[in-house]
């Protein structure tokens, strides 16, 4: 597990001197400030208009103001990740493969696997800090709001969030391994999450079998039951197998770069 | 130190190697001679433990590349063609990552990136960035990578390629100041190069190993010295000046061409190993009243070894039989 640490370490300390990565996180941080403004000014005007109604008509009104920011926010930062990831992951193994580093990497004393693990850990590592800042979005509206909204809401958004980027992070690093261009891995990367994000329209308003195995494999779809407060064991194995499946073609990839002719 | 024994890789309907074997003793230079495509990169490839081999076994430092490819590759370190550098790390912060990858304990990794960075003189721009260093820094760069773990066994894929003249000595000085305590391999198309920093040469091409032999053989290993002479005899013609060149001590065989229009003849003479026979030659030629044009030691040197094999389909040689000398420049 050293190898694991050693790849780790690399690839966080390349991360912090790529442009790339800054430009991703900081479009992430920009557009989620900016959701989460629009989002929240909303459920304000919805609230305001209520409260009119409820004084007109001599009711009272209950809106769960936090909680319709977070299932909001929590909802249009996972269709942002479909935009942001194939930026963080684009340049894996692609930019590896083109520099001949890849090389560097295979004929260390480590593993393949070490390797896939390593850089995995370093990209989902990286998510989590770009993630990091919108916490405190979040610690202002927890503030502001009487009653406290439930911490659990909370918790299993960021735990869908979490996964969810998760999942995109191995499927997009596989991608990566794939080809010596970025450029082209940042495109397949995005158009696979594309039929993924598509999928969800499609299954809308079809009760086929077709319909149900769209629903199945929407990558979103599952994780709306986390922005509502559940944690659903079933949606907790979609998106482990999906991570699994991402890494394990990654590792296949990486095997047969040492079969082809390079 | 390292074996090989009728390495084969196969990619698709091309044979890239074709079941050499050759072997490198400990603290070696092996010279890995080829035109370009003929192998030399798949050869280092498979002993990297990057590719694996087709058929045959090859093993370093007693592993075998492929079972324990593990251990192989915690004894080399090894230089890709175009050095495996991250540009926008600091060269200090390359090697230190480079050491971590191949698990250079924690309390001597300062030591040993230190060490790499010295011995590859780039210790003054340690805390540059790679992607500010002219080429032959750069090289030099990736030559610290694949010391800083102070590997037993090291293999270069054209250390020099795209150098410019001064920083090739330079390259070439580091890489015999590595010799003996390392076995190294070194790849190259350059004839010069492998005359001048390896111990022994391997000519590759096509896949097949066409040649192998010391770079600087003894008279023994040599075998016979040649001799060529242009007479003009003063009578006799063509065989009065075979046998006065027989008559000579030492001489083992001469091969004599026939007189060319102005009288004058070419003769080979093949002389015992080890004795240079051209004053004797010369005396006797000029005393007899014969006049002598020309008279110079050939020997078959690498070069004529490596135009033969390359430009021709290839002569399957012996190791070791071939008479060879250094070539300079």
């Amino acid at each position: 597990m050293k190898g694991v640490y050693a790849v780790f370490r690399k690839e966080l300390s390349l991360y912090f001197v790529s442009p790339i990565a800054y430009v991703a996180v900081g479009a992430f941080l920009f557009l989620a400030g900016i959701f989460f403004q629009g989002i929240l000014s909303e459920a304000n005007e919805y609230a305001m208009r209520a409260a009119m109604q409820s004084m007109q008509f001599g009711q009272p009104f209950e809106i769960d103001i936090p909680g319709e920011v977070m299932r909001g926010f929590f909802g249009v930062t996972g269709t942002m990740l479909l935009f942001i990831v194939p930026m963080l992951t684009m340049g894996a193994y692609a930019e590896e493969r083109r520099r001949g580093t890849m090389e560097l990497l295979m004929t260390s004393p480590i593993t393949d696997l070490e390797i896939v693990l390593g850089k995995y850990l370093g990209a989902v590592t990286l998510f989590l800090i770009m993630l990091l800042p919108t916490a405190i979005q979040m610690a202002i509206m927890f503030r502001a709001s009487d009653p406290m909204p439930p911490w659990r809401l909370l918790l299993s958004g960021y735990i869908g969030v979490i996964l969810l980027g998760g999942s995109l992070l191995a499927l997009g690093q596989f991608f990566s391994s794939l080809t010596e261009s970025q450029i082209v891995a940042g495109i397949w990367t995005f158009l696979a999450f594309l039929v993924l994000w598509v999928l969800d329209f499609i299954i809308r308003g079809t009760g086929s079998v077709i319909g149900a195995v769209a629903q199945y494999a929407s990558i979103l779809k599952h994780m709306n039951d986390f922005t509502r407060g559940v944690v659903d064991s079933s949606n907790l194995i979609y998106y482990a197998s999906l991570i699994a499946l991402g890494l394990f073609l990654t590792l296949r990839s990486i095997d047969s770069m040492r079969w082809r002719r390079a | 130190m390292i074996e090989v024994e009728s390495l084969t890789k196969q990619y698709g309907a091309v044979r890239a190697v074709d079941e050499i074997s050759f072997r490198v003793d400990k603290g070696e230079i092996l010279g890995f001679l080829g035109p370009n495509g003929a192998g030399k990169t798949t050869t280092m490839r498979i002993l990297t433990g990057f590719l694996p081999a087709t058929g045959g076994t090859a093993r370093v430092a007693g592993f075998d590349v492929f079972e324990k490819s593990l251990e192989v590759r915690k004894r080399i370190g090894y230089l890709p063609e175009s050095p495996p550098i991250y540009p926008e790390m600091s060269v200090s912060g390359y090697l230190d990552a480079v050491a971590r990858l191949k698990q250079v304990p924690a309390d001597k990794r300062k030591s040993r990136v230190d060490a790499a960075m010295e011995m590859a003189r780039v210790s003054d721009k340690r805390e540059e960035l790679i992607k500010r260093l002219s080429r032959g820094y750069k090289q030099r760069v990736g030559l610290a990578q694949a010391l800083v773990h102070d590997p037993e066994v090291i293999i270069l894929d054209e250390p020099t390629v795209g150098l410019d003249p001064k920083q090739i000595i330079e390259v070439r000085h580091l890489i015999k100041g590595l010799a003996g305590n390392h076995t190294i391999i070194l790849s190259t198309h350059i004839l010069p190069e492998v005359s001048m920093t390896c111990d022994r040469v391997v000519i590759i091409n096509k896949g097949k190993i066409v040649a192998n032999m010391p770079v600087n053989p003894t008279a023994q290993e040599r075998g016979s010295e040649m001799v060529q002479v242009e007479i003009k005899p003063a009578s006799g013609g063509a065989a009065a000046a075979k046998a006065l060149l027989e008559r000579v001590a030492g001489v083992k065989h001469v091969a004599i061409e026939a007189p060319d229009g102005a009288g004058r003849v070419k003769a080979k003479v093949e002389c015992e190993p080890g004795r240079d026979l051209r004053n004797r030659i010369a005396a006797d030629v000029v005393s007899q009243g014969h006049e002598l044009y020309e008279l110079h030691a050939s020997r078959v040197s690498l070069e004529d070894i490596f135009l033969r094999v390359t430009t021709q389909e290839a002569p399957a040689t012996t190791p070791a039989d071939t008479p060879a000398t250094g070539v300079e420049g």
